[in-house]
């Protein structure tokens, strides 16, 4: 192979495999080598599966020189976050509890990216169970951001986001419960979209909140994000919170630009954020008022209560999902003298702190006495977030926000002070709340130039011009400066 | 209505000075082909763990989605019980058990898909609250190693089979408006009735598809409050379900006499030893901590829908009750009504109609199907109005004896034969009169004395003559016909 | 020290979790719990009575799945997940108490 294509765009890969002019397998060999010299630093990946790999991109090869369709991702790496059921190879969620389970079948988006053609390379790293926002809360040991690998690459899918940042993959998966795709996406300089809730099937994915829940795509280009997003969208019947209606086409209108629309700058989402976070924001909404977008601020109130909302709900259904992790039907099992003295060493032994501490965080506000004021009112709280975005789409296409509040912080920064970490989310939760889609994508550089990321916003099943507004702002974004560990 | 008087006073004096107070729950397997939330088989009896699948098991990342036809079956159980079908919602009910794959049970708690309906029972007419009938998923099952005779009590460790796991269920729960054990029974047989006619269900207590809870309390008569309830579970079968609240408001009402309180809690029912027993109490209170299920959305049956699945319901038992009292000229006698109820509680009333149709006697075709189909009831599908109403007839006729008819017909119940076939081949084939006559004609000579009082008025001797004409005939004389003879020639 | 949960509450929500804590934990848990509960009080403040509540963004009602059986699981494959098996079942340790 005389060509490299690390570093490549997704689409184009597909578009070279497809007229041979590099095979899948070696499209696949050159990845998976160039993971292997680089990931022990990075620790993006929990497990490489170099043989599925392998034989998977030989599928394609075969299905190429058969002459049959190989699919839009026709020997595309992919990376997927380890809370994707992947059937007969490990799946953990980065925890202690799910040692050595080998699950019985694939989650709907394991199979649609297969049948498109992509190529699993393996599992990526995340905060157990994708609780966290750093990815340090992995019992296999923290993922790092590839800008710098004494900061975290941000979470919950900071696996996912590192190895695409850093070349290791051109796509991946993760999921985003309070911002866990779009935040890791902005610390590591790259896009990450949350679709709406519904668009994408859920079945096979490890539930951290259920009606939270969405997988969504990782790339370093708005098109490729929505390449990926295309091909994983659409209607399952195993998921009855899956959207009946069929997906719409991404592609079609990325291009058309933002003339005439109306994009409006959360007032609420710029107080308190990092100076140079704040700064990029505004260019960012300049130049697409420069493009002929009509630029607004706009109120939207009731985003200020989303964290509160957040951390009683996301938690609550937490609590129950991981009810099912008790050592009898696969997992880890500590042996106790009897059933209930084994559910209690097994859970104690197998779940990390955080996952604990939002586990005792939900039970407690689901409690006989504390359900209304706790988890009833944050539900009450989360229908004046709907209304309170209702009112700003009334007036405006899409929102924009900054993605987070600041760039990369520091490994172990916030380590012992979960609030302080839990505040890291406080831009992207609302949209979990308001089952919207939403976007990041690299703007500028703040402090130590790392990178920044901005928010697009839309209502629900708005993302046709919530990736014609990104794929605007992508063209005038500023090129990171900074380095990659390995450059 | 609020209270209703009891139909009978003795009943609800069953302890003197005191009244039982009973509500019951229900648990009714639904007749679905597969569970509730997966296409695993709703079946009985396979081998553990066989019809099991990720969502059923609740392996990570799977989910539920529900079975039309099982909402369709909770909807005409709704219907069949007067209820008020709604738009509800499922809840997670939380709590850590091993057969519960996910230590949550999907059920509905605040908006139950059937609520305020009421059943009326056959004989006193009285009408009973049905509170609601909600749609919930059954739990595995688990066997209890080296202990005492498979109890839970004293096993060395357990083992547990997810094949039941999923399985549809409704829950069918009663108003505390039932004042004796029987009228609990009578409820039972006459939801049981209900749930077969509307072929929700196949009601079958024995193998676990209808399980019975029963919440007792005692109150002295006259009072107008409820007393401290407890409630029992482990009723397998009506009778221990009789059995049980007899002793458990007899263990009530002595713990109030000597000066005690009843202590709100769960009971079990030891069917060997006729003794309820305190579960043994945990380290904490019970929290299921219910919030709506995410994972599912709202159950939202339009009215169109409901009027369509309301107009498949079949005919319920009181229509069929009086479909078979209208068989007969007369009101029918008591025992009669109960055979009548018992028929329809065991779904045979179309059997006995159909005989009646093919013209069969009623009354001895209710008695047949009341007593020896009833008996036999596992094999049902082996007769048909037709080859029954045969039977009917031939015994009717006097071309087989009673005892011929009950032998034929549970050859029949086993075999799928036809009873003429059935008759040949047992040697029951009919017997002339002139036989018979010829068989009265030696008796008479072999006892003169006796036919000389016979002859003079003394009836009672004729169970004589027939008793040695049936030894003579070896049973296969029909004894009405053997009386006919003796009455003509004593004229 | 927060007062929106005690050690005793945590205590009490680690039984029903089934979680055992250290003296250390139950310290550090009440006071980590404590101070996201505080910050919650933001809308505990909240007049919410004319607002219903949201338990899913979706407004999808009636769906379903028809009642046809599919393939279930291999035996063997599901067992050989268990911790421990035996007979074709999952076995667990010694049961104590009913199902509620």
């Amino acid at each position: 192979m005389t060509l490299s294509t690390i570093g490549m765009a997704a689409s184009e890969i597909a578009g070279l495999v497809r007229s041979k002019q590099v095979s899948a397998v070696e499209v696949v060999q050159e990845h998976l080598a160039f993971a292997a010299s680089h990931d022990s630093e990075l620790h993006s990946f929990i497990d490489i599966t170099d043989e599925a790999a392998l034989s998977a991109a030989r599928v394609v090869d075969e299905k190429i020189a058969r002459g049959e369709d190989p699919g839009s991702l026709a020997g595309v790496p992919i990376a997927l976050k380890d809370n994707l059921v992947t059937r007969g190879q490990a799946t953990t969620c980065a925890s202690q509890i799910l040692k050595g389970w080998k699950p019985p079948y694939d989650a709907t988006v394991v199979e649609k990216v297969r049948e498109a053609g992509a190529v699993a390379l393996g599992k990526t790293n995340l905060d157990e169970f994708a609780m966290g926002s750093s990815t340090e809360n992995s019992s296999f040991g923290p993922t790092r951001n590839p800008y710098d690998l004494q900061r975290v690459p941000g979470g919950s899918s900071g696996g996912s986001a590192a190895a695409v940042a850093a070349k290791l993959s051109p796509l991946a998966l993760g999921s985003d419960t309070g911002g866990s795709i779009r935040q890791p996406a902005a610390l590591c300089g790259i896009v990450g979209v949350k679709p709406t809730y519904g668009l994408v099937s859920r079945y096979g994915l490890i539930a951290f909140a259920s009606s939270l829940d969405q997988i969504g795509p990782f790339a370093r280009s708005v098109k490729d994000s929505a390449l990926l997003l295309q091909v994983i969208a659409g209607h399952d019947p195993k998921d009855s919170t899956s959207l009946e209606s069929p997906a719409p086409d991404l592609l079609a209108g990325i291009e058309r630009g933002v003339e005439g629309l109306r994009i409006g700058v959360i007032e609420e989402l710029i107080d308190g954020v990092a100076p140079k976070v704040g700064e990029a924001l505004l260019e960012a909404a300049n130049s697409l008022g420069a493009q002929g977008a009509k630029i607004e601020h706009v109120s939207v109130p009731a985003v200020k209560y989303g964290l509160s909302a957040y951390y009683l709900i996301a938690p609550a259904e937490a609590s129950s999902n991981l009810a099912r992790y008790d050592g009898v039907r696969y997992g880890l099992r500590v042996e106790g003298q009897d059933m209930n003295e084994t559910y209690v060493k097994s859970r104690t032994k197998g779940f990390g702190a955080e996952v604990k501490r939002r586990i005792m965080l939900g039970t407690f506000a689901l409690s006989s006495g504390y359900y209304d004021a706790y988890y009833g009112k944050a539900q009450r709280v989360r229908t004046m977030i709907i209304n309170s975005f209702q009112s700003a789409y009334n007036h405006f296409d899409v929102l924009l926000s900054p993605t987070t509040p600041t760039t990369a912080f520091e490994l172990g920064a916030k380590v012992s002070d979960p609030l302080s970490m839990y505040l890291s989310d406080i831009c992207t939760i609302p949209t979990n709340l308001a089952g919207h889609p939403a976007m990041s994508l690299p703007y500028g550089q703040g402090e130590n130039d790392m990178p920044i990321g901005v928010q697009v916003l839309a209502p629900a099943l708005g993302e046709v011009n919530m990736f014609r507004v990104a794929r605007a702002l992508e063209l005038g974004a500023p090129v990171i400066s900074r380095k990659l560990f390995w450059e | 209505m609020v209270e209703s008087s009891s139909s009978s006073p003795s009943q609800s004096e069953f302890i003197p000075g005191w009244e039982i107070v009973v509500g019951l729950e229900v648990h009714c397997e639904l007749k679905t082909n597969t569970k509730l939330f997966c296409g695993c088989a709703n079946a009985f009896g396979r081998e553990p763990n066989t019809s099991v699948c990720p969502v059923c098991l609740g392996l990570p990342g799977s989910l539920p989605v529900i079975n039309e036809h099982a909402v369709e079956l909770a909807i005409r159980i709704g219907l069949a019980l007067n209820c008020k079908v709604d738009e509800s919602i499922f809840h997670r009910k939380n709590y850590f058990y091993p057969d519960m794959p996910k230590d949550y049970q999907i059920s509905q708690y605040e908006k139950a898909i059937n609520e305020n309906g009421y059943l009326e029972l056959p004989l006193s007419k009285k009408r009973v609250r049905i509170e609601r009938a909600h749609i919930e998923e059954d739990t595995g099952k688990t066997t209890h190693v080296g202990g005492d005779g498979g109890r839970i009590h004293g096993a060395i460790h357990s083992l547990v089979d997810y094949n039941r796991a999923g399985i549809p269920l409704v829950e069918i729960v009663s108003a505390p408006d039932l004042r004796s054990a029987e009228e609990a029974r009578e409820y039972v047989t006459e939801l049981r009735a209900i749930l077969v006619a509307s072929g929700a269900s196949d009601g079958k207590m024995e193998e676990g598809s209808l399980r019975v809870d029963a919440n007792v309390s005692v109150r002295r008569s006259g009072s107008a409050e409820f007393g401290t309830r407890c409630e029992i579970k482990n009723l397998n079968s009506l009778r221990s379900l009789v059995r049980a609240i007899g002793y458990e408001a007899q263990r009530q009402v002595e713990l109030i006499e000597s000066g005690n309180a009843v202590v709100q809690q769960t009971r079990h029912w030891n069917e060997d030893q006729g003794v309820t027993t305190a579960m043994r109490s945990k380290e904490e209170a019970y929290d299921y901590r219910y919030f709506p299920e995410p994972d599912l959305v709202p159950l939202a049956p339009s009215a169109e829908w409901i009027t369509e699945i309301g107009s498949r319901i079949g005919m319920m038992p009181s229509d069929r009750r009086e479909r078979l009292i209208s068989m007969f000229e007369t009101a029918p006698s008591g025992s009669t009504f109960d055979q009548i109820v018992t028929a329809v509680s065991l779904g045979l009333d179309d059997l006995v109609t159909g005989a009646v149709r093919n013209g069969a006697d009623a009354r001895l075709a209710l008695a047949r199907a009341a007593n020896e189909v009833a008996s036999d009831i596992d094999h049902l599908a082996n007769i048909n109005p037709k080859t029954f109403g045969e039977l009917i007839r031939m015994e009717a006729g006097g071309k087989l004896s009673a005892t011929q008819a009950k032998k034929v017909l549970g050859t029949m119940l086993e075999s799928g034969e036809g009873p003429q076939n059935v008759a040949e081949s047992l040697g029951f084939e009919a017997l002339d009169t002139s036989i018979i006559e010829g068989f009265v004609g030696q008796v008479i000579a072999a006892s003169p004395k006796e036919w000389e009082r016979f002859a003079a008025g003394e009836d009672q001797l004729a169970g004589f003559f027939v008793g040695q004409v049936m030894k003579l005939s070896k049973g296969k004389a029909d004894g009405k016909i053997v009386t006919a003879i003796l009455r003509s020639k004593r004229s | 020290m927060s007062d929106s949960i005690s050690r005793e509450e945590v205590i009490h929500v680690a039984n029903l979790a089934k979680l055992a804590l250290s003296e250390e934990e139950e310290q550090m848990y009440t006071s980590q719990l404590g101070a996201i509960l505080d910050h919650a009080r933001d809308i505990m403040a909240l007049d919410t009575a004319d607002v219903a509540p949201t338990a899913h963004p979706l407004e999808l009602k009636n769906v379903f799945r028809p009642d046809l059986e599919k393939e279930s699981l291999d035996r063997d494959e599901v067992l050989s997940q268990a911790p421990v098996a035996e007979e074709g079942r999952f076995m667990v340790p010694r049961i104590i108490g009913d199902a509620p």
